[in-house]
């Protein structure tokens, strides 16, 4: 067995409600390390061959929970949740923070693989080795808070019971879905600690389509076993360190966003992307900090930076609103994208988003998406239920977000995504509105555009990303430098924060890697085999597609075309993607991944890296 | 280099920290091995800056992150492992925000060792903390019902009581909380005061910590 793994995974059939504990060979742990990676090769073996037919939100999906061998050593703990996504019909590997991770590897469990689905809804509750399927009629239609609420009660009691002198008995970790999950919205998110979310993929409507309200876990036993503790330790401390020394980091996270990220970079959402620049003073992060912030530094398990701040509203229309930051994405989407520029407003959205589970980026999309047909005309009032979705009304926005959450009316509609929500008005008004639909196959564009070039973001990341809009697992050329998207990968896959990696040697992480597990993983070696092997597994399966959408990468491995449109205002306006540009490094892109020139996998590249199954199933793509 | 390790043994020699430079591979002062030489010395140096006597952690529980390093620190120091439940002070997030540190307040008038039946608690002359004999400890209990804040609680492997034992005088959990300057903890000298205060129950501290954050709203969530 490798050092730094509890060594056994937790398989639940929540069809006939019986869980058993399995195991992967070395050999394939050497190469799909765990979280993303793992899921990728996980469902690929077992689902490949009826891809293209698994509807994601039917019973054969397969939903799963797995952390890493880094997990809870590299400080700042979480867990990566996968399965075929409702949004790209790929896989997505979505990483959410929080203790989950660490409990479940303290009760001996490297991972969670949750099939079929259950008659009525349930939990489970994992104490070590003891695993339950309880129902739970009592929390479903909970809101996340609430949700929370309960099962810290009902778990602390049962724990109490249970072993009466141990103490007393802190809360278990905790994943868990809103009503926007158990409503199968595809823009539900999978929740931990009130405001923590796997949002991209949308697991969250995974879950509900599952029954399967949440996940706690208590694991009373250590970390696994690790080959070098004294580095381990060195290596912590060097994280630690690392992050001390940013101190305006640690103090704002993300938080500083809202407004650099418009006035200084050009690259911010602002009313559906008509626009990326604003210069609301009103929107700056000394405005959070001293109108919301009541707890400037809040983190998950070892974690130096404390980019999360607890956000309060004590006052005022929108009293009682509570939420963490909200971070730069949420500040973002549910601020200036919907023309909201003041921090209570904000504060209040994403605290309702929260509440609902949905997904604050990706409902953020759809109801700036909903507020742009809203302003030309296409989406009348009587269309939108009486709403008048008029730039800057939080309110407005706030009961369409609630009716997305519980898909009525125009909800129903629009708790399709973006992408779908875009193909079904195209139809009912005879119009095509896929150019204001600002997302790349199926996934709403994280809150980082491209136009000014002024961000990290590039002009090829969405379009050939196997994760598609998602902004934290974006790629360029070359496919093995620096901005590859083999490294988030990794990072997905080891589980860690990327954010507490920034400024680290770039070999840091897989020094980590090597002193937990006593293996010698190269940085070049991952790019060349284990990075390049999952890029190509979640590839083949984004282009095998589902039964209601299938992707052609001629039309699809590209940019929202509003990128092509010139920025109307701020330092950068007139710029713009090119598309002759975009096209060519699309090709280049191709090439360097060993994808033939309609982007797909050759045999060749697949062969290399032994992945024939793959090959066999993409023969129908090949013409 | 020679000069250097030269110094570095003398160092140690006259604060009692022992560093020798076998012939050989392990003769090689690289970063790592430096790193750890300066490590030890910085953690005798605390020691020997720690003022002689009794001492105490004076908290102040609202300003925690729940970063949980306190855990990390405490449980690789006790049991060389990263055991969150097995640590000496444990972060309890009943309600997310309102995190805190839950750990052994030292009351003046222990009451958990004057409920031990086994007679396997008793106060460190030279700390003031806790200490448990782990041959006498059963794991009853009784210590726990006799803590007004229900803070010692049994080591998940070997049932016997764990108790905040203020590492010998040097807390490793308040080490780490200071460096990341949270100063949730810090290290005084013993004086009076009603240290009790501080032995509440997780759900009390709850409720105190989310009502100063989000006032009447709190009570929606306990």
């Amino acid at each position: 067995m490798i050092l730094g793994y509890a060594g056994k995974f937790l398989e639940i059939d929540l069809s006939d409600g019986t869980f058993k504990s399995v195991t992967f060979d070395d050999e394939l742990l050497k190469d799909y390390i765990g979280g993303r990676a793992l899921a990728a090769k996980i469902l690929c073996d077992r689902l490949i061959g009826k891809w293209e037919k698994l509807d994601p939100l039917g019973p054969e999906n397969i939903l799963l929970f797995l952390p890493g061998p880094l997990t809870g050593f590299f400080p700042g703990g979480r867990v990566c949740v996968s399965g075929k996504s409702p949004q790209s019909n790929g896989v997505v590997g979505s990483t959410v923070g929080g203790e989950f991770g660490v409990e479940l590897r303290c009760a001996g469990y490297d991972g969670v693989i949750v099939t079929g689905q259950a008659e009525k809804p349930v939990y489970v509750f994992i104490k070590d080795s003891d695993v339950e399927i309880r129902d739970a009629g009592d929390v479903w239609g909970k809101d996340c808070k609430e949700t929370n609420t309960l099962l810290n009660k009902e778990c602390r009691r049962l724990l109490r019971e249970r072993y009466p002198r141990y103490g007393e008995w802190k809360e278990p970790a905790k994943v868990y879905i809103g009503p926007a999950g158990e409503n199968k919205v595809r823009t539900a998110v999978v929740t931990a600690k009130w405001t923590h979310a796997a949002g991209y993929g949308g697991y969250g409507a995974v879950m509900g389509s599952k029954k399967l309200k949440a996940i706690a876990v208590k694991g009373t036993g250590p970390l696994p076993e690790v080959a070098d503790l004294a580095k381990v330790k060195r290596m912590i401390n060097a994280v630690n360190k690392n992050a001390y020394d940013n101190p305006l980091w640690r103090r704002w996270g993300t938080g500083g966003g809202g407004y650099y990220f418009a006035a200084e970079t050009s690259s911010e959402p602002v009313r559906n992307w008509q626009e990326e620049w604003h210069d609301e003073k009103s929107y700056g992060v000394d405005q959070f900090e001293s109108r919301v912030w009541v707890k400037q530094a809040w983190s998950d398990f070892g974690c130096p930076t404390n980019c999360l701040k607890i956000a309060f509203v004590k006052s005022g229309k929108f009293k009682g609103a509570i939420t963490d930051n909200p971070d730069y994405e949420l500040q973002a989407y549910l601020g200036p994208n919907l023309g909201l520029f003041t921090p209570e407003e904000n504060v209040f959205m994403a605290s309702l988003i929260d509440d609902l589970g949905l997904c604050g980026i990706q409902t953020g999309n759809v109801l700036g998406f909903a507020a742009e047909l809203f302003q030309r005309g296409v989406l009348s009032k009587k269309d939108l239920d009486g709403i008048e979705l008029r730039w800057g009304d939080a309110e407005a926005f706030a009961s369409l977000a609630k009716k997305i959450a519980f898909r009525e009316g125009i909800g129903d509609l629009l708790a399709e995504g973006t992408y779908r929500a875009a193909l079904k008005i195209g139809k009912m008004k005879g119009k095509d509105v896929m150019q204001y639909a600002v997302q790349s196959k199926g996934i709403g564009i994280g809150a980082h555009g491209i136009r000014s070039g002024q961000d990290f973001s590039t002009e090829i990341g969405y379009a050939c990303s196997v994760q598609c809009g998602d902004h934290t697992s974006m790629t360029d050329l070359p496919i093995d430098g620096h901005g590859s998207e083999v490294w988030e990968v990794f990072n997905d896959s080891a589980v860690v924060c990327n954010f507490n990696g920034f400024g680290l040697p770039k070999n840091f992480k897989f020094d980590f890697y090597n002193a937990v597990t006593g293996l010698n993983l190269t940085r070049e070696n991952w790019a060349k085999r284990g990075g390049l092997k999952t890029l190509q597994i979640q590839r083949a399966l984004l282009l095998l597609g589902g039964p209601d959408l299938k992707w052609n990468p001629k039309v699809h491995d590209d940019n929202p075309s509003r990128f092509y449109e010139p920025l109307p205002s701020g330092p950068y306006k007139g710029k713009a993607a090119d598309r002759t540009s975009v096209r060519e490094n699309v090709q280049k892109y191709y090439e360097q991944a060993g994808w033939d020139k309609n982007g797909v996998p050759e045999y060749e590249t697949l062969k290399n890296l032994e992945l024939e199954n793959v090959d066999k199933a993409l023969r129908k793509l090949r013409k | 280099m020679l000069q250097l390790r030269m110094h570095l043994s003398g160092i140690g020699a006259r604060v009692g920290v022992n560093i020798s430079f076998e012939r050989g591979k392990t003769s090689r002062l690289n970063r790592g091995r430096l790193q750890d030489i300066l490590s030890r010395l910085l953690v005798k140096a605390n020691q020997l800056a720690t003022k002689k006597g009794p001492i105490w952690i004076a908290r102040d529980l609202s300003r925690c992150s729940g970063c949980r390093k306190c855990e990390i620190a405490c449980s690789l120091h006790h049991e060389n492992r990263i055991w969150p439940e097995a640590s000496r002070v444990r972060v309890f997030m009943l309600v997310p925000g309102a995190d805190f540190p839950h750990l052994c307040a030292q009351c003046d008038d222990y009451p958990c060792v004057e409920a031990c039946p086994f007679k396997a608690l008793s106060v460190s002359k030279k700390t003031s903390a806790v200490l448990v004999n782990d041959e006498k400890c059963t794991g009853c209990g009784k210590c726990i019902e006799a803590c007004p804040g229900r803070i010692p609680h049994m080591h998940p492997a070997n049932g016997k009581i764990v108790i905040c034992d203020l590492c010998n005088g040097n807390p490793q959990c308040v080490k780490v909380c200071q460096e990341g300057e949270w100063n949730v903890l810090k290290t005084v000298t013993r004086r009076e005061h009603p240290y009790k205060l501080y032995a509440r129950k997780p759900e009390e501290q709850t409720r105190n910590l989310a009502t100063k954050l989000y006032g009447e709203k709190a009570e929606e969530f306990m």
